[in-house]
């Protein structure tokens, strides 16, 4: 039996970007906010000191600031009829956990979606007719536009102090940055990184061939910067460990370095952690959220009351905790009907590996979001008329470390143990380099998530299934960027090119990305979205969901900027709209 | 809390404007009807750090128990609520003045120094009614605080005795007349209810001030307190007012963040000072005389200790403090041309690389950056040459650390620790 605490204004489920986020906007309205967070408290002071925060062996290898899946986890199947089975060791995606979460161990790259991925569905039924996209394909619009977004995306760079070149001001196309990205208000916070040899290589071959090359979009800071809320953040010293690491040089935007410093002086604002909510409850009626019940690592459960529940944890567990509370209704992959766990997507990540003779890359000279980029095959930057699929991804050279015990590239063909290995590992560490395809992920009638019937977690709660597989579309379309990714390192002379497009099935073993996406849809229709354009559940308007859970499909880019943008957005709809008349800001 | 810092501001504020425009009727006794004597004895609260001393972290405001180190043994901070049993509530108001001023409490009772009645024996008697007045405003807290936990033969009280014979010198703050008001401001501001000396004066070995040394550093608590006077090598004086307010205001400037002791100083007083009141306390600093420090000569680029120091710089320091010691402003200080660096006594220097430190964090400034402990991985020698070298590269000049300093320090670190 739970014990009942005092009640609170809100209650945030989740202690990562888009928990201290919403926490930090709805503190300015004065309410009380009580964030609770399954893993422990993380501070860049306490927990990153430079002297053991590059640890490769201890976060890269042995995963620690994930999630351990004996606590969490899910099953996995490629497709429904499958018998799914349990993930015991995280490798293709990378849960965190902590406060911080995903925000710690990120890699920084801050990108924003095209204006056209907001309206995929009507866009791309436009230009190419109602017949272009396969029949099981159900992308759909968001609900919200670019234009509206813009000035979020903007109020996150801005806290962030994201490093980049500018490439649409305005309207304005600007040299240097990217000329397909949608209109931004003002310049980045912070020009764009340094960038290292290969970088500055790859961006030559890609001008011969007409591209146009820009900087990435860097979390990593090229300066120093202090954001609108006084903290500070230093410039990035290009070590390398950014990607499974916290940063110990404050120089890595995260919660930690952007806004737990202000959070934490706030006394209306408690961060609980250790805690794992079981349960978003609601009352008789199933309209109104009443609050959270969660558990302490003494096994002893609290109920939270609270006016207003924000869900802000990882997507996966933001689709499992809504099917263990029994919120919308889950999505039936026979009928297609239902909303939570609908249209999970992904990434769709590709490489060209390169083997130089006299090129001397110096690998570990790097950042997370360190690289030079073309989006020429991004989105419907291009005709896919004649292509056969749709969507596309950004292609680069992006250094994002040279680790020496996950950095030992070797040749096809060579030996994969022993003295052989060890010499070509040598050789090749620091004379080989991969061009990166980050491509889009769209949804399908049959990628979809549900709770397992077979696997119970720690507490008896059955685990969350995840059902996806790669679709013909999507190896189709990493076969083509990977080409066109294939054409650039040509230029570059390699002793030997690698080509490594993306091909089904999907498998959870070699790391891809952590960009799991969908499951609690935003949009315009109840039949096909869990929340409306303000991440509002449809059905208990008192409860918010953030993240990229929201994502309908995945674009060709990293989430984060996007999944911050829209909690913005959402913060903004509860601040003007919502407190002042609680109840849907949209009738169904 | 943050409504009561911002509450605290505005009122001070505008009251000592009032103040400061002599309309103010001198009252002689607290009067608890009196809004205007209460909120300025919380100012005055505010200027004499009452609570760095008097409220346990965590505990009810000015209810005593805190321990505080002296060279002697620790001494817990009086519950001065105004418990009738346990706190200050009995004593009448010339009580209070007696033991604020001369170090006297009522039943004969003599305070310890570390209770810093020779510099409050400045204050006016308006700002110590001020204070009584505001005190009797806090909720009484019965909390028997058995301050005195000092080794004979300092926990003879007597000897308090012989010790103010010699060196407290009886009287309130004199203005010059040959000075400006800021300056008169400032001066009874650090000499009085700021009482800077009490850290950054140099002792005797009976804990009395060398007034020769005055604000020329001293170590404390395992720290070197700073020479703050206006000297351009050691002191503050080429920091401008401007940077030395925003240090006050915000822990930080473009130079130096503060930690340790001067952390929960900013923290709980120099911070909530008005901006006035700061500009005369740096107006007043930077017009103290230099010390005789002789214009020194670095040791060479080419010493084996440099060398060694410069390597381990590399490697450790600079991707924090940057390569040519310039730091980051507000996250990382500055270490080229710094006074802390170059100080006579390398105590916080060592302090902070064997054992780290927090920097404050104020609303200004909440970022609260840190340095980690290197004592871990560093030996003795390691620490001592790369201290070495920074008081010794882009310009700095000061004397070399060495392995039996760092030996010390270790010890003395190590048996203080909680």
């Amino acid at each position: 039996m739970a014990r009942k605490l005092p009640a609170t204004d809100v209650v945030v489920i989740g202690l990562g970007w888009t928990g201290a986020i919403l926490s930090q906007e709805l503190l300015q309205e004065g309410l009380r906010v009580v964030a609770i967070e399954r893993g422990p408290w993380r501070d860049t002071a306490s927990s990153f000191p430079p002297g053991y925060a590059p640890d490769e062996l201890r976060y890269a290898i042995r995963n620690g600031l994930l999630v351990q899946p004996a606590q969490t986890a899910m099953t996995f199947r490629n497709k429904p009829g499958q018998t799914a089975l349990p993930i015991r060791s995280w490798s293709s995606f990378l849960p965190g956990n902590g406060v911080g979460g995903a925000g710690v161990h990120w890699n920084g790259q801050t990108w924003r979606f095209l204006p056209t991925d907001f309206v995929a569905r009507t866009h791309l039924t436009q230009r190419y007719g109602a017949g272009f996209l396969p029949s099981d394909m159900t992308i759909q619009d968001w609900g919200v536009t670019y234009d509206e977004l813009e000035p979020h995306y903007d109020r996150f760079e801005y806290l962030c102090g994201t490093s980049g070149t500018a490439g649409n001001l305005q309207g304005k196309i600007q040299d240097g940055g990217n000329p397909f990205e949608g209109p931004r208000s003002r310049p980045y916070p912070t020009p764009a990184q340094r960038q290292p040899y290969a970088a500055t290589m790859f961006a030559d071959a890609a001008r011969q061939l007409g591209y146009h090359p820009f900087p990435q979009p860097s979390g990593n800071l090229s300066q120093a910067y202090t954001n609108p809320l006084g903290v500070t953040l230093g410039p990035c010293t290009y070590c390398g460990f950014c990607e499974r690491f916290g940063c110990g040089n404050y120089s890595k935007a995260s919660p930690q370095t952007t806004l737990l410093p202000v959070l934490v002086r706030n006394p209306n604002f408690e961060a609980r952690t250790q805690s794992e909510v079981t349960r978003i409850n609601v009352d008789q009626s199933g309209t109104r959220a009443t609050g959270v019940t969660y558990v302490d690592t003494s096994g002893n459960e609290w109920e939270q009351p609270a006016e207003i529940v924000l869900l802000c944890a990882f997507q996966l567990f933001n689709v499992r905790l809504l099917l263990l509370s029994g919120i919308g209704k889950p999505y039936d992959v026979n009928t297609g009907q239902g909303v939570i766990g609908r249209n999970f997507s992904y990434q769709t990540t590709s490489t060209v590996e390169g083997f130089y003779d006299n090129r001397i890359f110096n690998p570990f000279i790097a950042s997370g979001a360190n690289g030079m980029i073309i989006d020429n095959y991004n989105g419907d930057n291009f005709d896919h008329g004649a292509l056969g699929f749709v969507g596309g991804g950004y292609i680069g050279m992006i250094q994002t470390n040279g680790r020496p015990i996950e950095t030992t590239p070797v040749p096809p063909g060579t030996k994969r143990w022993g003295a052989e290995w060890k010499k070509a590992a040598a050789d090749n560490y620091l004379s080989s380099i991969a061009f990166f395809c980050s491509g889009s992920s769209y949804s399908y009638r049959d990628n979809y998530l549900d709770l397992d019937p077979t696997y119970k977690d720690h507490l008896g709660l059955p685990l969350m299934r995840m059902t996806f597989d790669f679709h013909p579309n999507e190896v189709t379309m990493s076969a083509y960027l990977t080409d066109r990714a294939a054409d650039i390192m040509q230029k570059t002379n390699p002793r030997q090119m690698v080509k490594q497009p993306r091909t089904a099935p999907y498998s959870i073993v070699p790391y891809q990305t952590t960009h799991t996406c969908g499951g609690v849809l935003m949009g315009t229709d109840p039949k096909t979205s869990a929340l409306n354009r303000y991440l509002q559940s449809w059905d208990v308007p008192n409860l918010f969901v953030m993240g990229s859970s929201a994502f309908p499909q995945n674009a060709g880019y990293n989430p984060t900027d996007t999944v911050a943008a829209i909690a913005y957005w959402s913060a903004k709809a509860i601040r003007e709209q919502y407190l002042k008349r609680p109840g849907p800001l949209v009738q169904s | 809390m943050m409504f009561h810092r911002i509450g605290l501001g505005l009122a001070a504020s505008a009251l000592i404007v009032t103040f400061a425009a002599g309309a103010a009727a001198q009252t002689a006794t607290p009067d608890p009807q009196n809004f205007s004597q209460i909120a300025y004895g919380r100012y005055v609260a505010v200027l004499g750090d009452c609570a760095a001393c008097h409220t346990n972290p965590g505990g009810p405001t000015l209810a005593g128990g805190r321990p505080i180190e002296t060279p002697f043994g620790n001494i817990l901070g009086a519950n001065i609520t105004p418990d009738r049993d346990t706190g200050i509530g009995a004593w009448t108001d010339e009580q209070f003045i007696r033991a604020m001023t001369q170090g006297r409490a009522p039943h004969g009772v003599r305070l310890y120094p570390a209770m810093p009645y020779p510099a409050y024996a400045k204050m006016t008697r308006y700002d110590l009614i001020a204070l009584r007045a505001y005190l009797n405003t806090l909720p009484p807290v019965h909390n028997r605080v058995h301050s005195d936990q000092l080794p004979f033969p300092f926990n003879i009280r007597l000897g308090m005795l012989f010790w103010n014979a010699l060196f407290y010198t009886p009287g309130t703050f004199k203005p010059d007349p040959h000075k400006s008001a800021d300056w008169n401001r400032g001066a009874y501001l650090v000499e009085g209810p700021a009482h800077c000396g009490t850290c950054h004066t140099a002792k005797n070995f009976l804990g009395a001030d060398k007034s020769s040394q005055y604000l020329r550093g001293f170590s404390v608590q395992g720290w070197f307190a700073p020479n703050i006077t206006g000297d351009d090598h050691v002191g503050i004086g080429a920091w401008s007012i401007d940077e030395i307010v925003s240090y006050l205001q915000t822990g930080v400037n473009a130079h130096a963040i503060a930690s340790g002791p001067m952390a929960d100083e900013v923290e709980e007083s120099s911070s909530h000072m008005t901006v006035a009141d700061l500009r005369a306390i740096a107006a007043f600093l930077k017009d103290q005389p230099a010390g005789s420090n002789p214009s020194g000569q670095a040791m060479p680029a080419s010493d084996p200790i440099i060398q060694a120091g410069a390597a381990i710089y590399t490697d450790e320091c600079a991707a924090c403090h940057t390569q040519d010691g310039a730091g980051i402003a507000r996250l990382f200080p500055t270490l080229k041309g710094s006074p802390l660096v170059q100080s006579a006594e390398p105590t916080s220097l060592t302090h902070v690389v064997l054992e780290g430190s927090r920097a404050v964090a104020t609303d200004a400034a909440p970022t609260a950056p840190a340095m980690p402990p290197f004592g871990w991985k560093l030996s003795d020698r390691q620490v001592a040459d790369v201290l070495t070298y920074i008081r010794n590269a882009w310009g700095n000049h000061a004397s070399p650390v060495t392995a039996g300093d760092v030996k010390a320090a270790r010890r003395t670190l190590a048996s203080t620790a909680p």
